[in-house]
């Protein structure tokens, strides 16, 4: 293994907050995407000639659209209370990761358009031509902010740098400077459904095997159903869900819970992935597109309810944005809010004793919890604010004995990301990953020294599949890190109780 | 009655600055007001209601309850740097009303205790953004700027109090006529001159930099957003409806 090579940030369980180290992370980029993907998106496969003229104008047309970009450009006071909250600058120690400075990269050149006193006053008004290396700036920094939404928290005024990130990306997207994963991911998922781009009969495949696994490992047989027409739950979930570890253990309890409660559920093999990567790049009409198979499923399907599987950005999409992209949802049964969370549904048959759970088989594990960002920040769970942060942690203390929370200050909604959402997951800024994901690191490895905490739960595909990769770095194991729906998995007591 | 030419040049002056502080304000507001707000982004946990969200931006507005979270230091500034602009600025009504109405007579007392506490609150928050050495990464000319800015007008006003104290009723007498338009001749003490000429320039900049954060705040969707949206669906203005 190549683990060497990068400088991976000492553990100390402390959260120091770092002096500034100009262009630390500068060299830092995300691939180019591949033209075919940007082609087949409708973007231009390179830079194109008028690039700067087509960016002003995307960029006012973004300002029309979007009240949230034209406020955050504007009212930003730079009173500081972000600096020291972006997991990439505690990370990189690169100031331009603090967010008011990300944001700044795109202000000036909004200052230079759009303001009077920057047209006229130019440097003098912090206002600055946009050129081949502000772009490059651009491309550089807004690639490196997970749109986790931490500074928006702290923000006085509430800007989101998410916002601004989005906008900045659909903007290089339009004029042709895209990064490849991303895209990949969005083209993958609007011409095959999934992100991953697998096809109905693999996924199909997958599931068999699950099936005949859960099988050999309990004695009852569990169905993964897919394409069932009129079954009473259509189950959209990550795709990474069918076949990555520790995605599949989660899959494995979606599959225990419904089977326990007996209640007919289906996947859709046209609507295979939950996850929406067009929100990350800001483009509307992408994520409208990838939330519309969905719709295609229900109509097809009909089922009376829609449950969403363990994925942060997902939910945020589906919680969020669904009813606006995709609903109303009139053919679904109206007792049941829609989408809902696996986890609220979950919980709901705990709290009505529907589920028998075995503690002690997670005997081995001191769980602690990490919310992820997109969850905790910008969705809710159950009837008031909050839900999001109990109702996960009160489906852990059903299934385990032992449960720790980390820090105050890097949970709930103060909550780390984990260093790879917003598009980042990718192989190439690998060194980016593990330098975003060490506050979290930090948090988790003080419970470790104080509690022996050894698992480490959550419900999001990213956040799964970027702590498997990291935490060897840390020198912990990747088998650590699971899903909420892992522990459920392994606590419930099958075929004792069934039904509701 | 004649007016000399210093009456005419600070009387044209003062229109020039309302005029532009209020045509720029509302400009920015209704280009706010306009712009539509597509998808439903309260940064959570958020209120589920309208009215819940009213006062999640009413307790930024008044306490900066973000802030405080963020950086308690910043905050402790910030809150008194406003609160004591504010009561400034109210005690100051008493140039524009007649007769004084008792609710302001009541903050006079106050007012002057904001004004001594309003330059020390400045010189604060200059300090802390040429100490910290993330601030001064991202501070600029405006940022010093407005401080500046700021300082100066409260020093002037001080001195006026303290020091200078040229005849109060000349400077009612100017400033309300100002505002009734039944002039009169503009007190010639230089102090009240700089004083009421770095207020101008305070007004006419408003609109045209960081300090529209006042109006823009009850525009910012993250925090004035209910979280409701599988309650009430929200719709796009922009984006036809999907079948």
């Amino acid at each position: 293994m190549a683990k060497v090579k990068f400088e991976v940030p000492e553990l100390t369980g402390e959260i120091a907050i770092p002096g500034l180290k100009e262009d630390a992370a500068a060299a830092v980029k995300s691939h180019n995407a591949p033209a075919k993907d940007m082609t087949d998106l409708g973007f231009p496969t390179e830079l194109v000639p008028d690039w700067k003229e087509k960016a002003v104008a995307k960029f006012a047309e973004l300002l029309k659209k979007y009240r949230s970009l034209k406020v955050f450009m504007d009212i930003c006071v730079k009173c500081g209370a972000c600096t020291d909250k972006c997991h990439f600058y505690l990370g990189t120690k690169d100031p331009r990761n603090m967010p008011v400075a990300r944001a700044e990269l795109l202000r000036k050149v909004y200052r230079r358009y759009f303001t009077t006193a920057g047209k006229v006053l130019g440097k003098l008004a912090e206002a600055e031509d946009l050129t081949r290396e502000v772009m490059e700036e651009w491309y550089t920094y807004f690639y490196q902010c997970t749109e986790c939404r931490r500074c928006s928290l702290f923000c006085p005024y509430g800007i989101d740098t998410a916002e601004i990130t989005m906008a900045a990306r659909e903007i290089m997207d339009t004029v042709g400077l895209g990064a490849k994963y991303p895209l990949q991911t969005i083209n993958k998922a609007i011409t095959i459904g999934n992100n991953l781009g697998m096809p109905g009969p693999a996924i199909r495949s997958t599931l068999d095997f699950m099936e005949e696994d859960v099988k050999e490992q309990t004695g009852v047989p569990v169905k993964f159903p897919m394409d069932v027409k009129g079954a009473d739950v259509l189950l959209i979930t990550p795709s990474a869900d069918f076949f990555a570890t520790p995605h599949v253990e989660s899959l494995a309890g979606y599959a225990k819970v419904f089977h326990q409660a007996g209640i007919s559920w289906t996947l859709s093999s046209y609507a295979s992935e939950a996850g929406n990567f067009g929100m990350f790049n800001g483009n509307y009409e992408h994520m409208r597109k990838i939330a519309g198979r969905i719709k295609v499923a229900i109509n097809e399907l009909k089922p009376k309810r829609l449950i969403h599987g363990e994925c942060g950005h997902a939910w945020r999409v589906a919680y969020s944005f669904w009813n606006t992209l995709i609903g109303p949802f009139d053919s679904l049964d109206p007792k049941y809010p829609a989408p809902q969370h696996i986890c609220e549904f979950t919980y709901d048959l705990i709290n009505r004793g529907a589920l028998k759970l075995d503690k002690t088989a997670n005997d081995d594990f001191v769980v602690t919890f990490h919310d992820s960002c997109n969850v905790a920040r910008a969705s809710r769970m159950g009837n008031s604010p909050g839900g999001q942060f109990e109702i996960p942690r009160a489906i852990i203390r059903a299934t385990c004995n032992k449960f720790v929370d980390m820090h105050p200050d890097t949970i709930r909604e103060k909550t780390f990301c984990c260093g790879a959402g917003g598009g980042l997951l990718a192989d190439e800024i690998i060194d980016l990953r593990i330098k975003g994901v060490m506050p979290r690191m930090q948090a988790y490895k003080a419970v470790k020294d104080s509690h022996g905490a050894n698992f480490f739960a959550l419900i999001c595909a990213i956040c799964k599949a970027q702590f498997t990769k990291v935490f060897p770095y840390y020198g912990y194991e990747m088998e650590e890190v699971g899903g909420v729906h892992q522990l459920v998995s392994r606590a419930i007591v099958l075929g004792g109780k069934e039904g509701i | 009655m004649e007016f000399s030419l210093l009456t005419i040049i600070f009387s044209l002056m003062a229109y020039g600055a309302a005029v532009v502080f209020v045509f720029g304000v509302l400009c920015r507001i209704m280009v706010y007001a306009k712009t539509p707000s597509p998808l439903k982004i309260p940064t959570t946990p958020a209120p589920t209601t309208t009215f819940g969200a009213m006062i999640r931006v009413l307790s930024e507005v008044l306490l900066f309850r973000s802030l405080y979270k963020g950086n308690k230091w910043t905050w402790l500034g910030g809150v008194v740097f406003h609160w004591a602009f504010l009561l400034v600025v109210l005690r100051h009504l008493r140039y524009f009303l007649y007769p004084l109405p008792a609710w302001d007579m009541s903050l006079q007392g106050i007012g002057i205790i904001a004004g001594i506490i309003l330059p020390i609150a400045v010189l604060y928050l200059l300090m802390r953004r040429t100490t910290v050495d993330r601030t001064v990464f991202i501070s600029s000319l405006a940022d010093y700027f407005a401080l500046t800015l700021i300082f100066f007008i409260a020093g002037t006003g001080l001195m006026m109090k303290f020091y200078e104290r040229p005849f109060m009723v000349d400077i009612k007498g100017f400033v309300y006529g100002l505002a009734t338009f039944n002039f009169s001749a503009v007190p010639t003490d230089p102090v009240f001159l700089v004083h009421f000429t770095l207020v101008m320039i305070l007004l006419a900049y408003f609109p045209y930099s960081k300090l529209v954060h006042a109006p823009g705040i009850f525009f910012s969707p993250t925090r004035n957003q209910a979280d409701n949206p599988r309650e009430s669906r929200h719709v796009t203005p922009w984006s036809p409806n999907l079948t």
